[in-house]
């Protein structure tokens, strides 16, 4: 995102920065991968639906093909002991990340006693008891946003 | 394999609608349908699959197209992207029209500060689950532990973990 951010504001000039930020927080609010979203956004904005594929398709062919062959790679030498063992210590990095980053926007929710409650049911519904992620967001995503709503009047 | 395909298919065409966060929020249902619900890929590769896409460069949802490949193949991994990405930017470009009529600004605080909690909490789970799939020794979750304080604690690049982490793994220690 930093890269996508510093070649259309700060490189190419296609959008300002509070033009990008908007674009941005509105991506974030709807569902998908934010930065296919930016891309279906920014290109829909210059070209309309012809923008908005072109966008789509500079964003992901390139890197489909290099993560399909090197999907291919590993399903060839993930036997291979050596192979074996660096992935073990790979993913257990990679596990960390998704820790840390889950910890990182936990900041978001300080002071927010309700919000800390709805995420820790996120986390037990979707986490722990397994339930289907459609139940937990259909049904978390209005309570927490009504919950938010109420804060908002407090 | 066709039968593999459609459920390719219909898994993440739903996952790109309920996608709130992004794809690793989606992580957990991932896992329940193709490593739980149906046995395709083991616990282990799952893991594996997740660490290969966070490497590689580009979007991080390229777990997706690993998926998708190991389960249907090329055009599973083809399939697979585009179920997760069509969905979610017709949304987008629908909202894009829309956003020109209607100003929703006074309501994006609310959404957004309504869909944080959930978000959070779903990552969170995704933490969970792969450090379950990934670590299978003391020192494998004792290098999860360093990443998750690295990463917080520091603003160093991760890089260097990974390489570490790597390096102890080719040891043969991990």
């Amino acid at each position: 995102m930093p890269w996508a951010r510093r070649m259309i504001v700060e490189e190419r000039r296609w959008l300002t920065e509070a033009e990008f930020v908007d674009i941005l927080a509105m991506c974030q609010l709807l569902p998908g991968p934010n930065i296919v979203n930016v891309s279906i956004a920014v290109g829909a904005r210059f070209h309309g639906i012809s923008g908005a594929v072109v966008a789509f398709a500079g964003l992901m062919v390139a890197p489909m093909i290099l993560v399909i062959a090197i999907g291919a790679l590993y399903t060839r030498y993930a036997q291979l002991v050596a192979v074996r063992g660096a992935f073990n210590g790979i993913a257990a990095v990679a596990a960390g990340l998704v820790v840390a980053m889950a910890l990182r926007i936990a900041t978001l929710l300080r002071g927010r006693r309700a919000a800390i409650v709805i995420a820790a049911l996120a986390f037990v519904g979707a986490g722990l008891l397994r339930y289907p992620l459609g139940w937990v967001v259909l049904g978390l995503a209005p309570l927490s946003i009504a919950v938010a709503a109420w804060e908002r009047r407090q | 394999m066709t039968g593999r395909l459609g459920v390719v298919l219909a898994h993440f065409s739903l996952l790109s609608l309920l996608a709130f966060g992004g794809a690793t929020a989606v992580v957990p249902e991932m896992h329940r349908a193709f490593v739980e619900v149906r046995p395709w890929i083991s616990d282990a590769e799952f893991a594996d699959l997740f660490a290969l896409a966070q490497a590689a460069p580009g979007p991080n949802m390229m777990v997706v197209t690993l998926i998708g490949l190991r389960v249907a193949g090329v055009t599973g991994a083809v399939v697979a992207t585009l179920a997760m990405c069509v969905p979610s930017c017709l949304l987008t470009y629908g909202v894009m029209r829309a956003m020109s009529h209607v100003r929703f600004s006074r309501w994006r605080g609310i959404v957004q500060a309504g869909l944080a909690p959930v978000t959070v909490g779903l990552v969170l789970g995704s933490g969970w689950i792969l450090t379950r799939a990934a670590d299978h020794s003391v020192l494998a979750y004792a290098i999860t532990a360093v990443t998750v304080l690295w990463m917080t604690m520091t603003r160093r690049s991760p890089y260097w973990l990974l390489a570490g982490a790597a390096a102890l793994g080719l040891a043969g220690v991990v």
